[in-house]
C-alpha cells in the first residue's frame, strides 16, 4: 500500500538473459499456478457475482438496481466518497508536503499516526465516532441540544469513511516526494518563483500521477467500506444505507438475485476505478524512468 | 510541460464536475411535499423484515384514508440488543418493535421511554407472539427430536449470540427451562446442559437473520434454533424439500413487544401517528398480516385461522418461569452472568 506500486513492466525487466532463465517446464508450471490461482481466487468469484445477478433475467436485475432503496444507497455511497476523497486529497498533500519538505519535532509520530487507520479495525473506527458523537457520547448532549444529528446520518457515514480512507493519498505521495528531492524547487526558487508558483508549476506536475493514483485507491476504499459505516449507519432503508450495506440487507432478505445485482454495481464501480488506474499507469510508464532518481529532471521534462 | 498541465487540469475539472453533479442529485432528492407528509422510523429486530414491509403499506393506506395525510415508515433491522443500543446512542426511532421486553427496558434508563411502557398497549404491549423451534435438514439425518438430542456427539447447533440477539436469549432460556424440568429443578444440571449445548455451536452470529443465513445459505450446522416465524419463512423461501421443522417437547412463549419512544415522538411531534401505528398492529388487518408472516396473532379469532401452521407444545413463560426479564437478564446475560461462565469462545 505504501509507495507507488507500478505494475506496468518495462521491456528490459521482462527480458532476461537465457543462461539465468528457468527451463520451459518450470516456467510453464509457474505461469499456470499463477493464472490458476488468479482465476480461482479473483476472476471466478467476480464472474459469479454477475452470473447470480442475471440468474433471474434482465427484468429482475433492472428493477433491483433502479429500485428506490438501491438508488438511495448508490447516492449515499457516491456522496460519502465525494466528500471524503477531496478532504483526504487536500490533507494528503499537506501532510506529504510537511513531512518531506520541513524538519520538525514529532515528524515520525505524524507518519505513524497517518498509518493508524490501516492498523485499526474498521469496527473500532466506527465505534470511536459513536463514543464521541452518540447520544451518550462525549459531545452527545451538546449536539442534542443544538439538534444536530451526526451518528446514524450522513455526517457520521462521511466521518467514518474519511477515517478509514485517511492514509491513502499521503502514503502514496510521501515516498514519491522524498525521492524527487528539492533540486527542481531550488532551481525554480533561484529563478525567482514564489511559494504558490513553485507548488503549481513544479511540485504538483511532478506528483500528479502519484496523486491521482492515491485518489483512486482512496475512492475505491471509500465506496466499498463496510465495517465502519455499518456501525454508524443505523441501517435505515432508503436513508442511511450505503451500497455495501444494501447488498447485505438484500442478501439477508433472501433476495439473492437483487443482492448480487447491487453487488455488481459495486463491482462495476471498481472496474471503472481499475480502468482509470490502468490508464494512469500507462501514462506514467510513458515518462522516462530517469526522473525517479531525482537527477536533473527539469531538462527532461521540457 | 504545458500540454501535460492541460490534461491534468481537464482531469481535475472532470472530477470536480462529477462531484458537483452528485451533490445536485442528492439535493434534488430531499424535496418536501406541500401536504406535510409525516415520517416514522421503526427500529426493529431481524425476523420482522418481511412482515413490516407489508404492514407499513397497510398502515399508510389506512392513515391516508382516515386522516388524509401521507405517512412513510422507514425501517431499520438488526439484532435486537444492537438495535436498542443504537437507539440509546441516538438513532431517532419513533417506535421500537424489538425481540424482548428487556431491550425496551434498556431504553427507560436514559429516559427515552417511560418505565410503564409495557402497559400502554394490549397483551403486555406484544401484538404478536412466537416461540422457538428447531430447523433441521431434510430427512432429519441426525435424528433431532428434542433438546437433549442437541448435545449428542457430532451435532452442530446454530444459534446467534445471546449478548446481542433477542432470539438467542429466548433460545437459551428455552434450553435452560427444558433442562430444569428434566432434572427436577436442579440448576447445576441445567448449567451443565446449556454449557454443553454451546460447545456444539460452531459460530455465533450477532442476529437471528445472520444465523439463519449461516444455516440455510452457507449450509453450516445440523440444526438451527430459530424463531418459529423465521423457520416457517425459511421453509417458504426454500421449499419444503430442503428443511424440516422439529417442534421440541417444551419451548418458551416469546413475546416481542412494541413501544413508542416518548422522547423522540415528543421532540418530532409524531406521537399521534406513532401511537396509531402501533395500535394498528392489534387491528384485524394487522393481526392477519402477523399470522400471514408466521407470527402467532394475539387476537384469538385470527389465531384460530392460522392454527394449522403451529404445532401444539408446552410453552414456558418468562414471567412465571424465570421471574421476568430483568431477573433473567441479570442472572444469565449480564457480564459475568451464567452465559459468560459457561461459554468460552473456541472451546
Amino acid at each position: 500500500m505504501a509507495g507507488a506500486i507500478t505494475t506496468h513492466l518495462s521491456e528490459e525487466t521482462a527480458r532476461r538473459p537465457r543462461h539465468i532463465n528457468e527451463g520451459p517446464v518450470v516456467r510453464i508450471v509457474l505461469i499456470t499456478i499463477a493464472l490458476l490461482f488468479l482465476g480461482l481466487v479473483v476472476l471466478l468469484p467476480l464472474a459469479s457475482v454477475f452470473v447470480e445477478a442475471f440468474k433471474r433475467g434482465m427484468d429482475v436485475y433492472y428493477s433491483a438496481i433502479t429500485e428506490k432503496d438501491a438508488l438511495s444507497a448508490l447516492r449515499m455511497t457516491l456522496l460519502a466518497a465525494a466528500v471524503a476523497v477531496p478532504l483526504n486529497t487536500v490533507f494528503g498533500i499537506a501532510a506529504a508536503w510537511a513531512i518531506t519538505k520541513f524538519r520538525f519535532k514529532g515528524k515520525n509520530l505524524l507518519i505513524t499516526l497517518i498509518d493508524l487507520p490501516f492498523a485499526v479495525s474498521p469496527v473500532i473506527a466506527g465505534l470511536i465516532f459513536v463514543l464521541m458523537f452518540g447520544a451518550q457520547g462525549f459531545f452527545g448532549p451538546w449536539l442534542a441540544s443544538h439538534d444536530i444529528q451526526i451518528i446514524f446520518a450522513l455526517p457520521g457515514i462521511v466521518l467514518a469513511t474519511v477515517f478509514v480512507t485517511f492514509p491513502f493519498v499521503a502514503r502514496e505521495l510521501i515516498p514519491l516526494m522524498e525521492a524527487q528531492g528539492v533540486l527542481e524547487e531550488e532551481a525554480a526558487a533561484s529563478l525567482g518563483a514564489r511559494g504558490w508558483q513553485i507548488f503549481w508549476r513544479i511540485t504538483l506536475p511532478n506528483i500528479k500521477w502519484g496523486l491521482l493514483y492515491g485518489i483512486i485507491l482512496c475512492n475505491a476504499r471509500a465506496m466499498g467500506e463496510f465495517g465502519a459505516v455499518s456501525v454508524v449507519s443505523g441501517h435505515i432503508r432508503g436513508q442511511t444505507n450505503t451500497l455495501p450495506l444494501h447488498v447485505e440487507i438484500l442478501y439477508n432478505e433472501y433476495q439473492f438475485s437483487a443482492s448480487f445485482a447491487a453487488a455488481s454495481l459495486l463491482v462495476l464501480l471498481a472496474i471503472i476505478t481499475l480502468l482509470v488506474k490502468a490508464f494512469i499507469e500507462w501514462k506514467t510508464s510513458q515518462r522516462k524512468p530517469a526522473t525517479e532518481g531525482g537527477g536533473l529532471p527539469l531538462l527532461e521534462n521540457e | 510541460m504545458m500540454r501535460r498541465m492541460h490534461t491534468f487540469r481537464s482531469v481535475v475539472l472532470l472530477v470536480a464536475l462529477s462531484l458537483g453533479l452528485t451533490a445536485c442529485g442528492a439535493a434534488g432528492g430531499t424535496q418536501t411535499d406541500a401536504k406535510k407528509p409525516v415520517k416514522l422510523l421503526n427500529v426493529s429486530y431481524d425476523p420482522t423484515r418481511e412482515f413490516y414491509v407489508e404492514f407499513n403499506e397497510a398502515f399508510a393506506k389506512h392513515w391516508k384514508e382516515k386522516n388524509n395525510q401521507v405517512v412513510t415508515i422507514d425501517q431499520s433491522h438488526g439484532g435486537s440488543g444492537k438495535q436498542a443500543r443504537s437507539v440509546i446512542d441516538g438513532l431517532k426511532a419513533d417506535v421500537v418493535t424489538l425481540a424482548l421486553g428487556y431491550d425496551i427496558d434498556a431504553l427507560t434508563g436514559p429516559g427515552l421511554i417511560k418505565p410503564e411502557w409495557q402497559s400502554q398497549f394490549g397483551n403486555n404491549s406484544s401484538p404478536y407472539t412466537s416461540t422457538i423451534v428447531f430447523l433441521v435438514r431434510k430427512g432429519n439425518p441426525k435424528e433431532i427430536k428434542d433438546w437433549n438430542d442437541l448435545i449428542k456427539p457430532g451435532v452442530e447447533v446454530i444459534t446467534p449470540n445471546p449478548k446481542t440477539s433477542g432470539g438467542a436469549r429466548w433460545n437459551y432460556l428455552a434450553a435452560w427451562g427444558y433442562a430444569l424440568k428434566q432434572n427436577g429443578g436442579d440448576e447445576a444440571k441445567a448449567r451443565e446442559f446449556v454449557g454443553e449445548l454451546f460447545k456444539h455451536v460452531p459460530v455465533l452470529d450477532s442476529g437471528a437473520r445472520g444465523a439463519t443465513t449461516t444455516f440455510v445459505e452457507r449450509k453450516i450446522g445440523d440444526v438451527l434454533l430459530a424463531w418459529e416465524n423465521e423457520a416457517l419463512l425459511s421453509l417458504k423461501e426454500f421449499g419444503e424439500g430442503e428443511f424440516e421443522i422439529v417442534t421440541p417437547s417444551i419451548s418458551i412463549l416469546a413475546e416481542p413487544p412494541v413501544a413508542v419512544v416518548d422522547k423522540v415522538v415528543d421532540d418530532r411531534g409524531t406521537r399521534e401517528v406513532a401511537e396509531a401505528y402501533l395500535e394498528y398492529l392489534y387491528s384485524d388487518e394487522g393481526q392477519e398480516l402477523a399470522g400471514k408472516h408466521y407470527f402467532r396473532p394475539t387476537n384469538p379469532d385470527i389465531l384460530a385461522k392460522y392454527t394449522d401452521q403451529y404445532q401444539a407444545l408446552e410453552l414456558l413463560q418468562i414471567d412465571q418461569d424465570f421471574g421476568g426479564w430483568n431477573a433473567a437478564q441479570e442472572k444469565h446475560f449480564n457480564d459475568g452472568g451464567v452465559f459468560d461462565q459457561i461459554y468460552t469462545p473456541g472451546s
